[in-house]
Order: structure tokens, then sequence, then C-alpha cells
């Protein structure tokens, strides 16, 4: 099915550029045209199909559901709606406070802010058609787990003690609300036409955000594909030495690229040899934690909890990586 | 006059909705005032979770996004 992609490069950049096949040049553009312009007829097909399926799940919607539910499945299910519910980070502060304000635990709010960039369905897409739907299933398993158990931590450690003073009031003043009553904004059925139109404005707005992502990271992957000698990561990082995966994830933090800017990279680097454990990390680490995403945070939580958060995730990150890349084996 | 304000912050589309209707209101000769709001606690006292929110004295009449021509002039000839 992606044939008519690589015939679409091979004719574009060996016939109309007049590349050499088997120059470092011509490998790396032809991988990048390929790449490019598969993802973006795929990009745009799924987010309309997925947007017309998901039409009547909003943030709001997900609240009042989190907010209803026992604390035992909350995380899973914050987790879950996280990887599902469309969002940008610059909603960050306003999800976190309408969760919070309705006594949604900070762990299970946490645990949808933390899967959310990790797991969307652009991501899901791409890493099905560049890598396969083992790997995609491995890295959705992965990234909720990581969110649930980020989640589950903060709580343990009574986390909320640190947010910013107003937003720890608003949690108290919620717990009281949700306790005293639980009504929901009932859902409404939705036309076909109304899905239409949203799923429409979705994979335009979705596709006009994402567009330079693909195009950088499919760049970067290139590059790395035509330009890193052959075997360089392999000999240098391909035994998964484990101080290579905390430094991996070091690397990934001041590095900010979302989720689908990074795939690409992902696909190269293994292609490249380095282990899977090392390249999970590396990206979960530059895709959830971010220097634009903590200043964003720093509005409703203390420096203490965002330096708890940071160490919970790195951690997280780096287990990630040693667990996957002495598995790897048995895969 | 009406004191308009727009709520939300660090993204493109707040800045997007404040000059739209600061441009909007102008061209049809209304005078407004229109301030942009980024203090989290403004997002809780109107329960705001979708962001750009427009806030027409003190009510909340938008949320979620950059609104249409349309309801702009709609809202300021109320």
């Amino acid at each position: 099915m992606f044939q008519i992609f690589t015939e679409f490069a091979t004719w574009l950049v060996y016939g109309v550029f007049g590349l050499e096949a088997d120059s470092a040049l011509g490998g790396a553009v032809h991988f990048f045209v390929e790449d490019v312009s598969k993802i973006f007829v795929l990009l745009v097909m799924m987010i309309y199909f997925i947007a017309l399926l998901r039409a009547s799940l909003d943030v709001e919607r997900v609240r009042d559901y989190l907010a209803s539910k026992n604390r035992s499945v909350g995380y899973l299910l914050g987790s879950t709606f996280g990887a599902i519910t469309p969002f940008c980070s610059c909603s960050s502060i306003p999800v976190f406070l309408g969760f919070t304000s309705a006594g949604i635990p900070l762990g299970i709010t946490m645990a949808f802010l933390i899967t959310s960039p990790l797991i969307n369905e652009v991501a899901v897409l791409l890493l099905m058609s560049l890598l396969g739907w083992k790997f995609t299933l491995l890295y959705v398993v992965v990234g909720m787990t990581v969110g649930i158990v980020s989640g589950l931590l903060l709580d343990a450690m009574k986390a909320e003690r640190w947010l910013q003073s107003f937003a720890a009031e608003a949690l108290v003043r919620g717990r009281q609300m949700a306790l005293s009553n639980d009504a929901a904004i009932p859902g409404r059925v939705l036309s076909f036409s109304e899905r239409h139109a949203f799923a429409k404005t979705e994979a335009i707005e979705i596709f006009s955000r994402v567009w330079k992502w693909v195009v950088i990271g499919v760049g970067l992957g290139a590059a790395l594909h035509g330009f890193v000698p052959e075997g360089w990561v392999e000999t240098h990082l391909g035994q998964g030495q484990w101080w290579s995966v905390p430094v991996a994830v070091l690397i990934g933090i001041p590095l900010y690229s979302n989720a689908t800017g990074i795939i690409p990279v992902m696909e190269s680097l293994l292609a490249n040899g380095l282990p899977i454990g090392t390249t999970l990390a590396f990206c979960m680490s530059t895709v959830a934690a971010s220097f634009p995403e903590f200043v964003l945070l720093k509005q409703v939580m203390q420096w203490r909890l965002l330096a708890v958060l940071l160490v919970v995730l790195l951690t997280a990150f780096t287990l990630v990586g040693w667990i996957f890349n002495f598995a790897a084996p048995y895969l | 006059m009406k004191k308009i304000k727009v709520l939300g912050s660090g993204c493109a589309k707040c800045s997007q909705t404040a000059e739209m209707i600061a441009d909007i209101s102008e061209e049809m000769g209304i005078d407004v005032i229109v301030k942009k709001d980024t203090d989290p606690q403004s997002l809780l006292k109107f329960h705001v979770m979708k962001t750009p929110a427009v806030i027409i004295d003190d009510e909340l009449i938008h949320s979620g996004s950059v609104p249409t021509r349309d309801e702009v002039e709609g809202w300021l000839r109320d």
C-alpha cells in the first residue's frame, strides 16, 4: 500500500532531480520525499476519520466523567483520556485548573497531562506507518504506564502540598463540591453533518499545526540516514551501554519537539542501530519533559513540585530505557 | 462602554482573538476596552477550560476557539 510513495520519491528524486541513487545526498533526499509525502497523505485522512469518531468528546466531559469515578480506576482512565483527547500544550493550564477545581486528585490530572503529549492519534499513526504495529503497541503501553505510575507517585507523596495556594484552595473546594453534588453535563447526540464539520476543522487545524514538525523531523531523520556513517551508532552505542540511557534522557530535556516531529527521528535512530530502550528514552524525554511546558506549569505549581515532577519523569524514562534494552533480545 | 477581556496565556490564538475584537470594534466605531488577561485565577473564576475565552462585562460568552467575525459583530451590537 505504501509502495506508491516509494515510487513517487524514486521518480521525483532520481528521475526529475537527477540525483545519484547511491550517493549520500540522493539517499537522504529520497528518504525525505518518501516519508513526507506518505505522512502528509496519511495524516489528513486519519485526523479526519478519528475526529469524526471523537467529535462529542471534549475536556469538559472528560472532567465530569473523571470526577464521578473512583480513585482506583482514575489513574488508568486519566491516562487513557490523555491519550485520546485532542489537546495542545497551550491548554495545559486551563485543563489543569478545570480538573483541579472539580476535585480530581492531582495524580489523576497529571496522569492525563503526562500521557497527553506522548500519545495522540498523529503519533500512533506515524508509529504504525514507520515502525509497525508491534512497536506502536509497545509505545502506547509504555507511555500510558509512565503517566499512570507518575500520577500514583505524586499522590503517594501528597504532592498537592506544593501547588500554588490558589490552586490548592480550588482543589479543596472542588472536593467538597464533588461530595455534595454530582451533576454531569449530559452528552448530546451529534448529527453526521456536525461531525463532518468538526472533523474538517480538526483536520485543517491539526495539519496546519504539525506539518512543519513533520518536515523538521523527517529532515533530521533523513540527515541521520544519509550522513551518519553506517555502523557508527551501532559501534558506539549499539550494546545498550547502561550510561547511554540517562545521557539520552538528559539530552532530550532541552530539546523540545512534539511527538509528530520526533517519530521520524526515532525511525532513523533505530535504523542506524541505536537500541530500542535508548531510543524510547530519548524520544519520550524530548516530547514530555520540556522547558516551555514547565514554564507554563509554574503558574499553578511551586518550584518544589516542578522539581519533583521532573525527577519522576526522568527516572521513569531512564527505567523505560534500561528495561527495554535489557528485554530487547527476548522481544 | 463594554469591557472585554480575552482569557488565556501562551497561545497565539488568544492574541489573535484580542486583536480581532479590537479591529472590528474600531471598524464599527464602537468604543470598547479590550484587554488580554493571562492570570490563571481568572480561568478558575469563569470556569474556563478551553482558551481563548471571551468575557464581556464580567460574563463568559465564548470559549475554545477564535470567534468568527459574525459572532464578534453580534456581541458588539448587543
